[in-house]
């Protein structure tokens, strides 16, 4: 079921999904239908990213940019990452 | 008691218990409450902008039918504006192509419609609502194609259990991204139907089967929340994820409740929002820290390891069979009177007797 991702896919929220920064326990939550859930700090980081206009590729660019980090490396991780929030239906691309 | 108090995460809003359904499992309580007692819109607001200061995340507009309520598309814009996720649980007979784009332009963000069965005819004897199933399945179709996301929500029960795998397959045709398989809770309205909505273990033990299968079949394409009826588990469910740690329900006069089902609970003193604060009901208030923690188990609970897993279980479903809420849930296989659970098991009548439906008292002719 899952889309091959590719460099230009342009990453959005799955309508209904949103990352929100929770003020009274000072951290963010992506908040979905019936359950709101915590992202680790590094997924919170790609996720504050995500703005529908966003390419994977320019998503991987900024943070390899933000964290002096190999652009390659990088690229892995958040495509897994992706991957997986596209099949829990966090993210479509 | 401070150093360990949660934010609550979720709030169950009950505009009203008006409902042109009549379920048989209902989850409000046997006595309903009068549309002249219900919150009014600025009450409900103040709530909101309570709940929201508290850290509730969700708020899920429920009732009997939210939809009753003129003012539901104004509370949903004034929860959204406060930067709740706000979520519908309706019957979908009032949503329609008048009602549901008001909703979408409030801001809405999702929808949990419920069936009773994906059979019409059954659908309709336990609603009893003629042409209702119609109703809902045009309200799925306008949900769909606004893009908004939408759960749908089945209760089973005896008669309807073994069609959970045609269930499934409708939800993914209906375009529904998640969908409750929820065995019938028994409580309430559940408890005095339960002989007549107990499946038997080989119907459950199909339903299980059904959702693992789907599971794969739907993988990435439909989550399912699946409920099993916990008179057949060895361990109770952790309700509501322990009593006043994460969940608020809103009664439609404003009583404030650990779980929807607490007005059963005898000798304390129902807070409510037109007395107190949202604030002081959650922290202080005798109800909601009556069960709250471990210091109130009793044993086998209090020296269980699993006693910070599911907090003892359900209060309300050690009151309704044990005769005390203190009493660790009889579900449990560890508890004192667990042989009632499995007396009512042995004893299930082979024809389910006749439903005894959700229906206003005589006294009270504001149904609508």
């Amino acid at each position: 079921m899952t889309a091959s991702l590719a460099e230009d896919s342009i990453i959005r929220f799955a309508r209904g999904v949103r990352l929100q920064h929770d003020r009274v326990r000072e951290r963010w939550i992506i908040q979905a239908p019936e359950r709101a859930f915590i992202p680790d700090p590094v997924a919170a980081e790609v996720l504050k990213l995500v703005d529908g206009t966003r390419t994977l590729g320019q998503i991987v660019a900024e943070l390899a940019s933000r964290f002096a980090a190999p652009v390659d490396v990088i690229g892995r991780d958040v495509h897994v990452m992706i991957t997986d929030l596209i099949n829990r239906q966090v993210l479509v691309a | 008691m401070t150093d360990t108090l949660l934010s609550p995460m979720s709030l169950l809003a009950e505009l009203t218990h008006r409902c042109p359904l009549q379920c048989p499992y209902c989850s409000n309580p046997l006595a309903l409450e009068p549309r002249r007692n219900e919150l009014t819109t600025a009450e409900w607001i103040s709530v909101l902008d309570q709940a929201a200061e508290m850290g509730v995340l969700q708020v899920h507009f429920s009732g009997g039918e939210p939809m009753s309520r003129p003012d539901l598309p104004e509370l949903v814009r004034h929860a959204v504006g406060l930067g709740l996720y706000t979520n519908l649980i309706t019957s979908g007979v009032l949503l329609n192509e008048k009602t549901f784009p008001v909703l979408v332009e409030a801001g809405l963000d999702h929808v949990q419609l419920s069936f009773q069965d994906i059979d019409t005819a059954n659908a309709e004897h336990v609603g009893g609502m003629k042409g209702a199933q119609a109703r809902k399945l045009e309200a799925a179709r306008l949900i769909a194609a606004d893009g908004m996301p939408l759960t749908l929500n089945f209760v089973i029960y005896r008669e309807n259990a073994a069609r959970v795998p045609q269930m499934l397959d409708a939800a993914v045709e209906m375009g529904a991204r998640r969908v409750e398989i929820a065995h019938t809770q028994y409580y309430g309205w559940g408890l005095a139907n339960r002989d007549a909505l107990m499946p038997t273990p080989a119907q459950l033990e199909l339903t299980t089967q059904a959702v693992e299968a789907a599971r794969v079949k739907y993988a990435g394409r439909l989550t399912i929340d699946y409920v099993t009826p916990d008179y057949y588990a060895d361990r109770p469910k952790p309700c509501m994820g322990g009593w006043g740690r994460r969940f608020i329900n809103i009664s439609p006069s404003g009583r404030v409740l650990p779980c929807h089902a607490a007005e059963t609970i005898p000798n304390v003193t129902f807070p409510d929002v037109r007395h107190d604060t949202l604030a002081w009901i959650w922290r202080e208030s005798p109800l909601f820290t009556m069960f709250r923690g471990t210091d109130w188990m009793p044993q086998p609970c209090r020296s269980c390891d699993q006693r910070e897993k599911d907090w003892g279980g359900c209060r309300c479903q050690a009151l309704a069979l044990a005769g005390d809420a203190a009493a660790t849930d009889p579900v449990c296989s560890r508890a004192p009177d667990h042989d009632r659970i499995v007396k009512v098991l042995e004893t299930l009548p082979a024809e389910p007797p006749p439903f005894r439906y959700r229906r206003y008292t005589r006294a009270t002719d504001e149904v609508g």
